[in-house]
C-alpha cells in the first residue's frame, strides 16, 4: 500500500472521438517486468486524481496502451495529457481473460462502448494464435467507435457485427442494442465468449447466449466497480462475496450469474 | 508458561514494566461519559470502580460499588485505532519542471502494549490482521504494528449488555495466545489478579515482577468468574444463531425486511467505526494550491456513505436498504467466503452505538422467523 507509483510518459496520444483518448505510455525509469495480460487493469494518476483503466494493449513492451474516457476530473485530466507529459501508474492488478481456455476457440467477443478497450488485447492475442473469432460491437453513435481503422481491418478477416443506438442513413451496421444481432447471427454452440460493456448488456447477452446453448462456464465478463486501492484492502469494489479488483475484474458467468440479477449489491 | 498472583496494588508495577520494556501502553480510560482506549501511564488512569451499562442505542457509566480496575467490558472504540490508524500519509509527490518525484513515507516505529484486551477483541485483531494479510499485496504496515504489539488480555468477569461472544466462539474465556492473561479477583482473598503468561515475551514481564504463586483457590475463583459470565450470556439476548447463517442471508437478499430496517437506519456509519473488524478505507490525494505538491492519505471509510460505491453514473448502492444489507451480509456471510469465517466477534458495539438501536442479531432472527413462517405457509 505504501509503495509509490511508477512514472510514465505519454509517448503518443490519439483522440478516438471527442472526450475519449488512447494513450501509449512509456515508463520514465526502468521498471521491473510485470504481467500486463489482457483484461488486467492499472491505476493511472495525475494531480487531479487516480482512476482504474483497463489495459487496451501492449504495443511493444514496456509501452502500454490505455483508452481513457473523460467522465470526471481525474479521467478528464488523463484524456487531456499531451505527448511527453508525465503521469503515474500503479499495477497491473486483477485477473484478466482466461486466454488458455479461450484459445481452444472459437470465440465470440461482445463489446459495448468503451468495453472494447479491455477486449482489444484479448482479440489480438487470440487472432495471433489462429482462433476463429467473431466480434459484436455496440456503441451509442457511429462517431463513438473506438479503433476505427483496426475495426475495419478486423471486419475484413472475421465476422464483425456493428450496432449503434442511433445512426445516420450512411451507417452500414444495425441500429439498436447489440443483443439483437447477437440473437440472430450464427454462433457455434462450443464457442467461448468474452463480454465487456454496460452491466445490463452483459447480463442480457450472457442469458441469451446460454439460451442459445452455450456453456455458461465458458462465458466470461469484465465487471466495473469502484476500484480504489486496487489491492483488495479498501473494500470499495466489493460485489457480493468478491473484491472485483482482486478476484476480477474478469469473472466466469457460471459463478456470478445470480449476482447479476440482484440490484445494488 | 508461568502463572502467578499480582496483588491489585502492584498493577502499577506491571504497567511500569511494560513502559520500561519499550512499549507504549494503551488501555481503557474514561473520556467524557464513555470509556475509550488511550495511553495509560499508571493504574490511576484506569476506570477504577466504574462499570459500563450498554443497551441498544444507549451507553452510560455508573459506579460499580467495588474497586475493580476492569469491571467494565469493551470500550467504545476498538483497538484498530492504533493498529490501523484512521488517517495516515502513504506517500508524497512533487512536480518539478514537468517531472514527477515520489517520496516514500517512513513511519515512526511504535510498539504498543494493549492492556485490558477482551477475548472478543483479540479475535477482532486476529480477523483484521487476516484481512491485511490477504492478497498479493499485504498491508505490511498494519502487520508490523500487530507483530510488535504485546497483548495483555483481561478475562470478562461480567457480561456486557449487548455482547454475544459465546455464540461466535470468541469468548468469554481468552482462548487466543495473548502474551499475558489477567483475571481480576475479589472473592476468597484480597483484590488481586491471576496472571498467566502464554508467550516468551509475557513470561519475561512476569519474571521481572517476581509474583507470588497462584493457588487452587485463585484458579477456582477465576474459573468461576468466567463461567458466570458464560451463563449470563446464555440466558439473555442478544443471541446469534450461527447454524446455516450464510445460506440464510444468501436466500434472503431480497427480503422486504431490509426495507423495514432501512426505515430506521440513519446510514450514519457508527457501526462501521466501532466495529473491530470493519476495514474499509479510502485513499485520498491532497494537493497544494499551486498544484506542485501532492500527498496521498489513507483514511478510514464506511460502506454507509454514498461515495463508497461510486462509479461513473452514480453509486452502486444508492439506497440505505442496500447499504445496510451490504454491511450485515458482508459481516456475516460474504466474509465467510472471503476469509473463511464471519467478520463478527460478538462485541456488541454496533448495537450499543447505533443511534436508533438496530440490533443485527434481531435482524437475523427476524429473517429466520419469516422464512420459517413462509415455508410453513407453503406446506399448508
Amino acid at each position: 500500500m505504501r509503495e509509490v507509483p511508477r512514472r510514465y510518459r505519454v509517448a503518443a496520444r490519439r483522440e478516438e472521438f471527442p472526450g475519449t483518448t488512447t494513450l501509449d505510455l512509456q515508463p520514465v525509469e526502468p521498471s521491473p517486468a510485470a504481467d500486463f495480460a489482457p483484461g488486467r487493469f492499472a491505476m493511472l494518476g495525475t494531480f487531479a486524481g487516480e482512476v482504474p483503466i483497463s489495459l487496451a494493449g501492449v504495443e511493444s513492451y514496456p509501452t502500454l496502451r490505455h483508452t481513457v474516457r473523460a467522465v470526471g476530473g481525474a479521467s478528464a485530466a488523463l484524456a487531456e495529457l499531451g505527448e511527453g507529459e508525465e503521469l503515474w501508474l500503479r499495477g497491473p492488478f486483477g485477473r484478466g481473460w482466461p486466454v488458455d481456455d479461450l484459445v481452444r476457440g472459437p470465440v465470440v467477443i461482445v463489446a459495448g462502448g468503451l468495453g472494447l478497450a479491455p477486449l482489444r488485447p484479448l482479440l489480438l492475442a487470440l487472432e495471433a494464435r489462429g482462433v476463429a473469432l467473431s466480434l459484436f460491437y455496440g456503441m451509442r453513435r457511429p462517431e463513438e467507435m473506438l479503433y476505427r481503422q483496426e475495426v475495419v481491418g478486423w471486419a475484413a478477416r472475421f465476422p464483425v457485427h456493428l450496432s449503434a443506438d442511433r445512426a445516420d442513413p450512411g451507417w452500414s451496421g444495425t441500429v439498436g442494442v447489440i443483443t439483437r444481432p447477437l440473437a440472430q447471427a450464427p454462433i457455434p454452440a462450443e464457442a467461448g465468449v468474452a463480454l465487456c460493456g454496460p452491466e445490463v448488456m452483459m447480463r442480457l447477452a450472457a442469458r441469451l447466449l446460454v439460451e442459445r446453448g452455450l456453456d455458461p462456464g465458458r462465458i466470461y465478463l469484465s465487471m466495473e466497480r469502484n476500484m480504489h486501492c486496487a489491492t483488495g484492502h479498501c473494500g470499495h469494489c466489493q460485489w457480493g462475496p468478491w473484491f472485483v479488483c482482486r478476484d476480477g475484474p474478469v469473472f466466469r458467468y457460471a459463478e456470478v450469474a445470480p449476482w447479476l440479477d440482484l440490484r445494488e449489491v | 508458561m508461568s502463572t502467578g498472583i499480582l496483588p491489585a496494588e502492584r498493577l502499577d508495577a506491571l504497567i511500569g514494566e511494560l513502559w520500561a520494556a519499550g512499549y507504549t501502553v494503551i488501555g481503557p480510560v474514561r473520556e467524557g461519559g464513555a470509556l475509550l482506549y488511550d495511553e495509560v501511564r499508571g493504574s490511576e488512569d484506569l476506570p477504577v470502580g466504574l462499570v459500563d451499562r450498554q443497551e441498544g442505542g444507549r451507553y452510560f457509566l455508573e459506579p460499580s460499588g467495588d474497586g475493580r480496575f476492569f469491571g467494565h467490558t469493551v470500550a467504545a472504540t476498538p483497538w484498530k485505532r492504533f493498529l490501523d490508524p484512521p488517517r495516515r500519509r502513504l506517500w508524497r509527490a512533487e512536480r518539478r519542471n514537468g517531472q514527477l518525484h515520489f517520496l516514500v513515507e517512513t513511519e515512526e516505529e511504535v510498539r504498543f502494549a494493549f492492556l485490558g484486551v477482551r477475548a472478543c477483541d483479540l479475535h477482532g485483531i486476529r480477523i483484521r490482521s487476516a484481512v491485511a494479510e490477504a492478497g498479493p499485496e499485504p498491508d505490511e504496515a498494519l502487520l508490523d504494528r500487530r507483530r510488535s504489539a504485546l497483548m495483555v488480555a483481561v478475562q470478562c468477569t461480567r457480561a456486557g449488555g449487548t455482547c454475544f461472544c459465546a455464540d461466535l466462539g470468541t469468548g468469554p474465556a481468552v482462548d487466543l495466545p495473548a502474551d499475558l492473561v489477567l483475571t481480576e479477583l475479589l472473592e476468597d482473598g484480597p483484590h488481586r489478579f491471576l496472571a498467566e503468561s502464554r508467550t516468551e515475551a509475557g513470561a519475561k514481564i512476569l519474571q521481572r515482577l517476581s509474583l507470588g504463586p497462584a493457588g487452587e483457590v485463585d484458579r477456582a475463583a477465576a474459573a468461576r468468574a468466567v463461567a458466570a459470565t458464560r451463563r449470563t450470556l446464555a440466558e439473555r439476548s442478544p443471541r446469534l444463531e450461527r447454524e446455516g447463517l450464510r445460506e440464510l442471508l444468501y436466500r434472503q437478499l431480497e427480503s422486504p425486511l431490509w426495507d423495514e430496517v432501512a426505515g430506521r437506519c440513519l446510514s450514519c456509519a457508527n457501526c462501521t467505526l466501532v466495529c473491530p473488524t470493519c476495514f474499509c478505507s479510502a485513499v485520498e490525494d491532497v494537493t497544494d494550491l499551486e498544484g506542485a505538491r501532492l500527498e496521498r492519505w489513507h483514511r478510514a471509510d464506511s460502506c454507509f456513505t454514498a461515495e463508497f460505491s461510486q462509479i461513473h453514473g452514480g453509486p452502486v448502492r444508492a439506497s440505505t436498504r442496500a447499504r445496510y444489507r451490504q454491511w450485515l451480509v458482508h459481516k456475516l456471510a460474504y466474509w465467510s467466503d472471503q476469509f473463511g469465517e464471519p467478520g463478527c466477534v460478538g462485541c456488541g458495539r454496533c448495537i450499543t452505538w447505533c443511534p436508533v438501536g438496530i440490533d443485527l442479531t434481531e435482524v437475523v432472527r427476524d429473517l429466520r422467523r419469516r422464512e420459517a413462517e413462509e415455508s410453513g405457509e407453503r406446506e399448508r
